[in-house]
């Protein structure tokens, strides 16, 4: 086809008639043609954009059809029952959900107050040649893919973890009631908690960048009237900014809640896959996800993938809901800032 | 003066102090993370790097090899899922941008594609073997590509939109008042415009799907050969980590730590290089 605007102009108007009606026939011919492609278009790109909602769709029912049969037979028992077992063919969620719940736990506990005061660094701090080098550093940390930080979890920070710091958990929290049993055990280098720190240097980075975002959006005048006062930079970021973004801050959190339960190849590789629940979190757990990895391919019998399909529907349904909440919060602040 | 040197003003200044420096403390922990595990993965990569690496194929136990299958695995389902997936991207940001933007449609896509985005990719890994494997009987190179092409759309398609957005309607008036239809303003004007947004988001795609581990480990599984065929198990470089990492041969470890450089070096040139090019963009 001829794309308008290119090759020669030739008008309607021409002194001889003939070749006039014939340019005009030619014009009409392409018009047409150009409504055509014209509609065409546009409804393969929205072809295409209703493929992303089929594709959502056809997630969610695929995990329903294929969980279907362990549902059927353990029916509600699967969410709350502990046995895993492949040769009697028991099986029950409880533990993966406990491990992914308690790792995701200890991950934010650490990288939420991080992330927040990285980003309270990133733009009440720190002098404006550094920010965009330690921004892009903070982000390049976000990129690295996850089985890096596996691999690098197995054979660096476990070992490390086994020599210097399990042991000093245990020495000082075996005396105390209580604290005693989250940190009892020998220390195995893997399990729990080392899942939970290697997520937690994973998440920090999305808190970190959507926090420094949503600080970023708070109207400067908010910020210099406070300081007018005679507001300390921490009174500031207490008083004014926190309060302002508050709805993106823990939007931003759930987003990086979101990666920490759904995180699979770090956390298989330091999570040690025992299926029991254990209330020392230096024990080895398991999470859905890591069941998951470790488990899908060595599974023949049929009710055993579908037990760990339902545990990927499981786990879909349970970022489902923190994603979207998210999701929600996050647009309810840009709507706030837009307007 | 007297206010300066009150109790409360004293605790106030203390107070700041404390958080601020708390502020910095947390900073350098963040990059010190960084630092250790480049420097652990470049310490144990490089040492392990060598041509044998780029021409041999992976080991049997105990014995030296390469990783030229799992390079050639992961490029071919790479490009296969981009070249899957960067169409469809596209063409839903453009619906999104440029004919349906305030749409209910859009705000159905757009919310349901920031799920997709964070989605936990072992699911979507679950998701290709339910329609594909566990239909065809088998595992396949076309299922892992498949299964890479639902992580890029997504990513594909937030760039888009968003780039396409930022296009100033000026151009778009610009285009209509000489009489372009829709579709030239858009291939035309508009992605001309926007190209180097979009481009930066394909890169940036690319780059997390080279790393991406959990979606093909029950699609294209792996491969201890060299294989070319898509209907048979693809050799891929995250699955070779993930297996070799976890055995106890030494030499399989080192492969391992040398697969992991490749990788990190492969996604921070890309992620790099897609922000040099957002960022030129953004100056002009």
């Amino acid at each position: 086809m001829q794309p308008a605007g290119r090759g020669p102009v030739v008008d309607v108007a021409l002194p001889d008639r003939r070749v006039g009606v014939q340019t005009a026939v030619d014009r009409a011919r392409v018009l047409q043609k150009l409504k055509l492609n014209d509609a065409g278009f546009r409804y393969l790109t929205r072809g295409a954009a209703i493929a992303v909602l089929v594709i959502l769709s056809g997630i969610i029912f695929s995990l329903i059809w294929g969980s279907s049969l362990a549902l059927s037979k353990f029916g509600f028992g699967f969410l709350v029952t502990e046995a895993w077992n492949p040769v009697t063919e028991q099986f029950g969620a409880i533990s993966p959900i406990y491990g992914t719940i308690v790792t995701s736990i200890i991950a934010m506990l650490i990288a939420v107050p991080v992330g927040l005061f990285i980003a309270v660094f990133l733009t009440e701090l720190c002098p404006m040649w550094l920010r965009r080098p330690v921004g892009i550093a903070i982000e390049l940390l976000a990129g690295i893919p996850s089985i890096i930080y596996g691999i690098w979890g197995l054979f660096v920070f476990a070992p490390f973890l086994q020599q210097y710091i399990q042991p000093f958990l245990i020495a000082v929290f075996g005396p105390i009631p209580g604290l005693s049993t989250i940190f009892a055990g020998p220390p195995y280098g893997i399990g729990m908690l080392t899942a939970g720190l290697i997520l937690a240097i994973m998440v920090l980075p999305f808190i970190t960048s959507i926090s420094r975002d949503v600080f970023e959006a708070v109207p400067p005048v908010l910020k210099e009237a406070a300081y007018g006062l005679g507001c300390t930079t921490w009174e500031v970021v207490r008083y004014v900014v926190l309060p302002y973004t508050r709805v993106g801050v823990i939007g931003g959190m759930m987003l990086g809640l979101g990666r920490a339960l759904g995180e699979t190849m770090a956390v298989t590789f330091v999570i040690g896959n025992a299926h029991r629940i254990s209330a020392s979190i230096l024990a080895p757990g398991t999470t859905i996800s890591a069941t998951i990895a470790n488990e899908f391919t060595e599974a023949v019998e049929e009710i055993y993938t579908s037990s760990l399909i339902a545990l990927g529907l499981i786990l879909f349904v349970i970022t489902f809901i923190v994603l979207a909440a998210a999701r929600l919060m996050l647009a309810r602040l840009n709507r706030r800032v837009g307007a | 003066m007297a206010l300066t040197t009150s109790p409360l003003y004293a605790a106030r200044r203390r107070k700041n102090a404390i958080t601020m420096g708390l502020a910095f403390l947390a900073t350098a922990f963040g990059l010190l993370w960084l630092v250790l595990i480049l420097a652990n993965l470049l310490w144990e990569g490089f040492s392990g790097l060598s041509l044998a690496v780029f021409t041999q194929m992976t080991p049997p136990p105990g014995s030296d090899g390469g990783l030229l299958n799992p390079i050639l695995g992961s490029l071919v389902m790479t490009t296969l899922a981009v070249l899957i997936g960067t169409p469809l991207g596209v063409l839903a940001g453009t619906y999104m941008a440029e004919y349906g933007r305030y749409d209910r449609v859009t705000m159905v896509v757009r919310f349901v594609n920031d799920i997709l985005l964070s989605a936990p990719s072992i699911v979507i890994g679950l998701f290709i073997y339910e329609i594909m494997v566990a239909q065809v009987g088998h595992f396949s190179a076309w299922a892992g590509a498949l299964a890479l092409a639902v992580i890029v759309v997504p990513v594909v398609v937030r760039t888009t939109e968003d780039m396409l957005v930022l296009v100033p309607d000026t151009l778009r008036e610009a285009a209509a008042s000489i009489g372009l239809p829709r579709v030239l303003m858009i291939t035309n004007v508009a992605y001309r415009a926007a190209r180097a947004g979009m481009l930066t988001g394909v890169l940036l795609a690319v780059a997390r799907i080279s790393g991406e581990t959990a979606p093909l480990l029950f699609t294209a599984l792996n491969n201890q050969f060299w294989s070319l065929n898509m209907n048979a198990p693809m050799a891929s470089l995250p699955a070779v980590i993930f297996q070799f990492a976890l055995s106890p041969y030494k030499e399989w470890q080192k492969l391992a730590w040398t697969g992991a450089l490749i990788i990190t070096l492969a996604v921070l040139t890309l992620s790099i290089v897609a922000r040099l090019i957002a960022s030129k963009s953004k100056s002009q």
